[in-house]
């Protein structure tokens, strides 16, 4: 249990090192993905280890990944968007709130 | 670990979603590291299925691969030009983000044997997941989670249709 | 099963045989999975290329007779070692590659399509007894697997750096993706009414007489045959629906730079998912395995070879959709009709309104 909630720790501060990092707005948001998934991870292992009595920990993961979905569609559109304004998806050039 | 077998299996898994995860962040072209997202996504679904999860790892491929991933590498080939590769993806941040990811890493872990040693470590599970679960998990959805299951389902409607008039191109 | 002649034609019988004669050379425990699964695996590819290769004649035959020519006729009787040939051609020719290619994307692209389109036949049931592993998320495994088939065209799109190329993997991911959709909404009509996910549950369902196939269900279960079939020629990428492929605007679509091996390999995963895409239709809708007097496994392969044929027949008869057209039918028709299905399906299910 130990190797698994410590595999989803490393996997969760790789992601955010590269949502730190990452200039690519796409970029950005396959870390944010890596996220959710070493969260997902923690779930899944919670719910093997020690609430086994009923499958909570399964469904909150089911929840986590059909919102991840929905946020992945949402920003995807807002990224081709920024694309068809701004002529580049990089996050630094992207510092105005209005136009 | 239950057995030596899955041991093996899951340091494998373990060494090939933590390469792929840290290529997708690292790499310059950034085609490359969605494809390296997609491998990382899969052997997640791998330790779903170490974890008794069948279900989900099915839907992780089904949704992360066959969907989110596909969406990401369709958005990546609209925005980006094939002949400008070499564009500097990382920005400024690079050193502090290095910086404090170890870090958050390092008290993570340290946390995490801590809490096993004096709680986790103790307590015994009360029964063993079943071999089966996938009826279960269809039990629960429709009957005690029934809420925050059509709340899901709204949400993605939502999703749905805010995608749609986002990126639509306006006709005037 | 009734006793009949033929009951000797069975092949459970004889892997059973096979795996104690595993059992009796000493070994155990693990081992004795590992090598009966990797025996299974070599056994179950080479049949699949064997399929694939009698398959790509086939098409050839049928093509030529519908286009009043005989097509392949020189090596062997009416040419059925033609493939063969061709495929010893494809594998001594030289491997053509781009000089601004992609060099993994492209190297993997074929490989990933070729395993991904193997993959899936771990939980078919091919006759009684004849499966791999019974897995109880089965026909959702085999969903989640044939995705992979989308990413590597996407790669060959990327890897090949060529605009037709690009092209291509674009239209096939946007087509696929779309037509996932409606398949797998009208492959939840049959879950519905087995309540598992399990292929070998959903076979043993319609067993008995022919009326407890599910395409006799009336009346959603013909609608979810066709709304099946129609969106499984989408994602095995053949005509009325081979926008990713177009050869008269794309030049070959995903595939134009590749040559040799690595083309061979494109060409058999396609040949697979279309052999894959039949089977999955015989076992939901055909009743898999079941029928009178012949054994299982050869109802299986007359099930899915009709359904084969079925699809060649649209290729060579039904001039393609315009892309937009494609678009329109998937979101506009198919889905709100599979939906419909499922609903009426749901609804009559909880009613008890069926037999």
């Amino acid at each position: 249990m130990l190797a698994y909630l410590s595999l989803a720790a490393i996997l969760f501060s790789i992601g955010m090192f590269g949502v730190i990092t990452r200039r690519n707005v796409i970029g950005i948001m396959m870390s944010l993905e890596l996220m959710f998934n070493a969260v997902n991870i923690n779930f899944v292992a919670f719910n093997k280890f020690i609430v086994t009595d009923s499958l909570l920990g399964q469904i909150f993961s089911a929840f986590i990944i059909v919102v991840a979905a929905a946020e992945a569609v949402v920003g995807l559109a807002i990224v081709l968007l920024l694309y068809r304004n701004w002529q580049g998806i990089n996050s630094d050039q992207v510092n105005v709130m209005k136009w | 670990m239950t057995s030596p077998q899955v041991g093996i299996v899951f340091w494998i898994i373990a060494f090939v979603m933590l390469i792929s995860a840290f290529m997708v962040v690292s790499l310059k072209n950034i085609f490359h590291s969605a494809l390296f997202l997609i491998l990382c996504l899969f052997s997640v679904a791998g330790i779903y299925v170490l974890l008794q999860a069948e279900f989900l790892a099915a839907a992780q491929v089904l949704i992360y691969v066959g969907a989110v991933a596909v969406l990401m590498l369709f958005a990546i080939m609209l925005t980006n030009n094939l002949a400008s590769k070499k564009i500097r993806q990382a920005n400024r941040n690079v050193l502090v983000g290095f910086f404090v990811s170890v870090i958050f890493c390092f008290i993570t872990l340290v946390l995490l044997v801590k809490t096993y040693v004096s709680v986790w470590g103790k307590l015994k599970p009360q029964a063993v997941l079943p071999a089966q679960n996938v009826l279960v998990f269809g039990k629960y959805l429709m009957t005690k989670f029934m809420l925050p299951f059509e709340v899901v389902s709204v949400l993605l409607l939502a999703a749905l249709i805010g995608a749609i008039v986002l990126a639509r191109k306006e006709r005037s | 099963m009734n006793v009949t002649p033929f009951v000797l034609l069975e092949l459970q019988p004889v892997f059973i045989w096979l795996y104690q004669l595993l059992e009796k050379i000493g070994l155990s425990g693990s081992w004795l999975t590992v090598a009966s699964y990797t025996g299974l695996s070599l056994f179950l590819f080479g049949l699949l290329s064997v399929v694939a290769l009698f398959l790509v004649w086939w098409e050839r035959k049928i093509s030529g007779h519908i286009q009043q020519r005989y097509g392949p006729m020189r090596n062997g009787w009416h040419g059925w070692y033609q493939t063969i040939m061709d495929g010893m051609k494809l594998l001594l020719k030289e491997d053509i590659k781009v000089v601004t290619r992609d060099k993994p994307v492209f190297f993997w692209a074929p490989i990933i399509a070729f395993v991904a389109a193997f993959v899936a036949y771990v939980v078919i049931p091919f006759g009684k007894g004849l499966i791999v592993a019974d897995l109880n998320i089965g026909i959702l495994y085999i969903l989640a697997v044939t995705t992979f088939t989308v990413i590597s065209l996407f790669m060959a799109g990327w890897g090949s750096h060529n605009k037709y190329a690009l092209l291509g993997g674009m239209r096939s991911a946007a087509q696929v993706v779309s037509y996932e959709v409606p398949m797998v909404v009208s492959i939840l009509t049959v879950i519905v009414f087995t309540g598992s996910l399990s292929m070998v549950d959903i076979v043993n369902s319609q067993s008995g007489i022919f009326f407890n196939w599910f395409i006799f269900r009336l009346p959603f279960g013909p609608i979810a045959f066709l709304t099946y079939i129609t969106a499984a020629t989408a994602e095995a990428n053949r005509t009325p629906f081979d926008i990713p492929e177009a050869e008269q605007e794309l030049v070959a679509g995903y595939n134009v730079e590749y040559s040799g091996m690595k083309f061979a390999m494109f060409f058999l995963a396609e040949f697979i998912n279309m052999f894959t895409v039949a089977a999955i239709a015989t076992t939901l809708f055909l009743g898999g395995w079941h029928g009178a007097i012949l054994p299982s496994w050869l109802w299986f392969l007359i099930k899915t070879l009709s359904i084969v044929l079925l699809l060649m027949l649209f290729r060579w008869t039904y001039p393609r959709l315009r892309v937009d057209q494609l678009m329109e039918f998937a979101w506009k028709f198919l889905v709100p009709l599979t939906f419909a299905n499922l609903i009426l399906a749901s609804w009559m299910k909880y009613a008890r309104w069926y037999w």
